[in-house]
């Protein structure tokens, strides 16, 4: 019973981190291999916002969300409304050497001993009994509460508002929704920022259970391979392959080795590109040369 | 316009054209010969890591910057030359005439599954794939040092025990490997690789195997860059998995975007700029005096430093140095005409 929770939350996580890739991937055809450091970014937010107001933990929590989002729309804005247009390689080459150089300022702002920001907040991490015997920490279960909250708002976000069906129509064909009088620009920051946001707010909540430090980029990275399994252009994709992976993650550490737990999302990954390269629920598509 | 016209094909592909050339060639060789014997042991060290790096990145401006495949797992590959001749040598005690063509055959297996992947991925998915295999690589090297105790990397004897010794190694390797790559790029396999970048169908239609094209291109450069992990073991005479973490792979990707894509002069130029890179950092801190207070954290300003050159190169001078050199040479040949006649 355990380790369903222990998978539940895993791929909670997983799920909230992927969905960033979906919405830069589904919108500009862009992968961003900065979204861990962007995240550690939005947890650090938080730490900043934490002393910022003390004891009014809920007006940190959304000052930090709207930093988050601030940051994903100004890296739009700064770098990469440049790179749209030029290869895939300059594109994803931009978003590493981007994460690069937040990962040094965030060193050389903050530091590099551990950080614990629930403390900060002034809440602490209590385990609570669920069905079955297992327990599960306070913070894993608001983890998997975001998570459904922010698809369930994604799915009626990209379904219903005006704002997302730009979104979609962007992401489908950006010459012909153009051509309707759609801003590509502002439909491109907007999924910066959306994608920097629920990122940000994964790193907050891992940075709550577990402390604030370098492995958060990491884990990050891990994400991606759910997102490549679940397909990278599809949201309910990614909510699978986040339980796939997490899934296969947690039995083979249970059951084979801990050590393995760097290596299977990216065998995984590797398995999925061998067989069906576009992912479970993705669109088959032509790719682009460098 | 320079005055020099080509009458022949064996004038156009020859690889010095000109007497310019050849002077100017000879007299960079004799720089080479000399520059030991006058630089200091940090100058020494540094001009051995340059030859070291530019063979890593030659391998990879074939694979990138000619054939177009993207690949993110140049680390990986230089750690499965590494850990094979540390493994190689803590097992069996073989020496480098083993170690070396055993890495460049791990080397070219490696690149063909390196390069499977391509036959039917492009663009981002390749990038991903060889990511994954980078992980993979680094996993199993790591595995192998907790399995059997070496839990902090595997120490090997170098059979070159001086740094001038060195020297003339690495000057020997890398000027191999450039004169292979060379080569190559002017045979039938090199304008192969730069058919299927431009267009993968127009290169079918011509007559080129593409899967033969892209698996070629692989195995070339995993080869030369597993043989550049074996090197990079016996220089440092120590073998460990941290060693070769993504930011490795950064590094690489680095060297052939500030040197230019598509340029070997560009590979080279490139590698001389990221070794550099840290020991220009590491003064320019010096001069504003903020060293000593940041002393704990260079490792940090590193990276933002690189980060932030990777970022300006791609904005602004997407061809690199060797864009920026072509720029300023033509500003002198046309002057004082700012641009090509448009007829002749």
């Amino acid at each position: 019973m355990q380790l369903a929770v222990n998978i539940a939350v895993l791929a909670a996580i997983y799920a909230l981190i992927c969905c960033g890739y979906v919405l830069i991937y589904r919108v500009s055809r862009v992968l961003s291999l900065a979204h861990g450091e962007l995240m550690m970014l939005g947890a650090y937010g938080l730490y900043a916002t934490a002393s910022l107001f003390e004891g009014h933990p809920l007006l940190a929590l959304a000052a930090a969300a709207a930093l988050a989002v601030m940051v994903g729309v100004a890296v739009y804005l700064a770098l990469m409304w440049r790179m749209t247009g030029e290869s895939v390689l300059a594109a994803v080459l931009a978003t590493i050497a981007l994460g690069i150089l937040l990962r040094g300022a965030m060193i050389l702002v903050f530091g590099t001993q551990t950080r614990y920001p629930l403390r900060d907040l002034g809440w602490s991490n209590a385990s609570l009994p669920v069905f079955g015997g297992a327990r599960i920490s306070a913070v894993g279960l608001a983890l998997v509460m975001t998570t459904a909250i922010v698809y369930a708002g994604l799915f009626a976000f990209l379904r219903w508002t005006r704002w997302g069906i730009r979104m979609r129509a962007a992401g489908q064909h950006p010459l012909l929704a153009a051509q309707r009088g759609i801003g590509l620009h502002g439909v491109y920051a907007l999924a910066w920022g959306l994608a920097t946001l629920t990122g940000g707010i994964a790193g907050m909540l891992i940075a709550c259970d577990a402390g604030l430090e370098g492995t958060l980029v990491i884990i990050g990275l891990k994400a991606f391979p759910a997102a490549l399994v679940g397909g990278l252009d599809s949201l309910l994709g990614a909510l699978v392959g986040s339980v796939v992976v997490a899934a296969a993650e947690v039995l083979l550490i249970h059951h084979v080795d801990s050590l393995l737990s760097d290596v299977v999302p990216f065998a995984m990954l590797l398995a999925m590109l061998a067989v069906r390269p576009w992912g479970l629920f993705g669109s088959r598509e032509e790719l682009d040369r460098v | 316009m320079s005055g020099y016209f080509r009458t022949s094909y064996s004038d156009d592909v020859a690889l010095l054209q000109t007497r310019m050339q050849k002077v100017w060639l000879a007299l960079f060789l004799l720089a080479l010969c000399v520059y030991p014997f006058l630089a200091g042991p940090l100058w020494l060290d540094l001009g051995n890591q340059v030859f070291l790096g530019s063979i890593g990145a030659v391998a990879l401006m074939l694979l990138t910057g000619y054939a177009g495949q993207i690949s993110l797992g140049h680390a990986g590959l230089l750690a499965a030359g590494a850990f094979t001749t540390g493994i190689l040598f803590k097992e069996f005690g073989a020496t480098p005439w083993v170690t070396l063509p055993a890495s460049a055959a791990v080397g070219a297996l490696l690149g063909l599954i390196f390069g499977l992947p391509s036959l039917r991925l492009r663009g981002l998915y390749l990038a991903v794939s060889t990511l994954a295999l980078h992980f993979i690589v680094t996993f199993l090297g790591g595995e192998y040092e907790a399995k059997r105790g070496f839990s902090t990397g595997i120490v090997i004897d170098s059979p070159i025990g001086s740094a001038l010794g060195w020297y003339f190694a690495l000057v020997a390797a890398a000027a191999a490997a450039l004169l292979v790559a060379l080569n190559l790029l002017r045979s039938r396999t090199g304008r192969a690789w730069r058919a299927i970048h431009g267009r993968e169908t127009v290169a079918a239609a011509l007559g080129i195997s593409v899967q033969r094209a892209k698996l070629s291109a692989f195995v070339v450069s995993s080869t030369l860059t597993a043989l550049a992990g074996c090197l990079f073991a016996y220089y440092r005479g120590f073998v460990s998995a941290e060693a070769f973490s993504l930011y490795l792979t950064i590094q690489y990707v680095a060297m052939i975007i500030i040197g230019g894509m598509g340029s070997i002069l560009g590979a080279v130029l490139g590698t001389v700029f990221v070794v550099l890179f840290p020991y220009a950092i590491d003064g320019g801190m010096r001069l504003l005096g903020v060293a000593d207070r940041l002393s704990s954290v260079v490792f940090a300003v590193n990276y933002a430093a690189f980060g932030l050159v990777m970022i300006v190169f791609l904005v602004f001078e997407p061809q690199g140095l060797v864009g920026l050199w072509r720029r300023i040479r033509n500003w002198f040949l046309l002057w004082p005409f700012k641009q090509r006649p448009l007829a002749k």
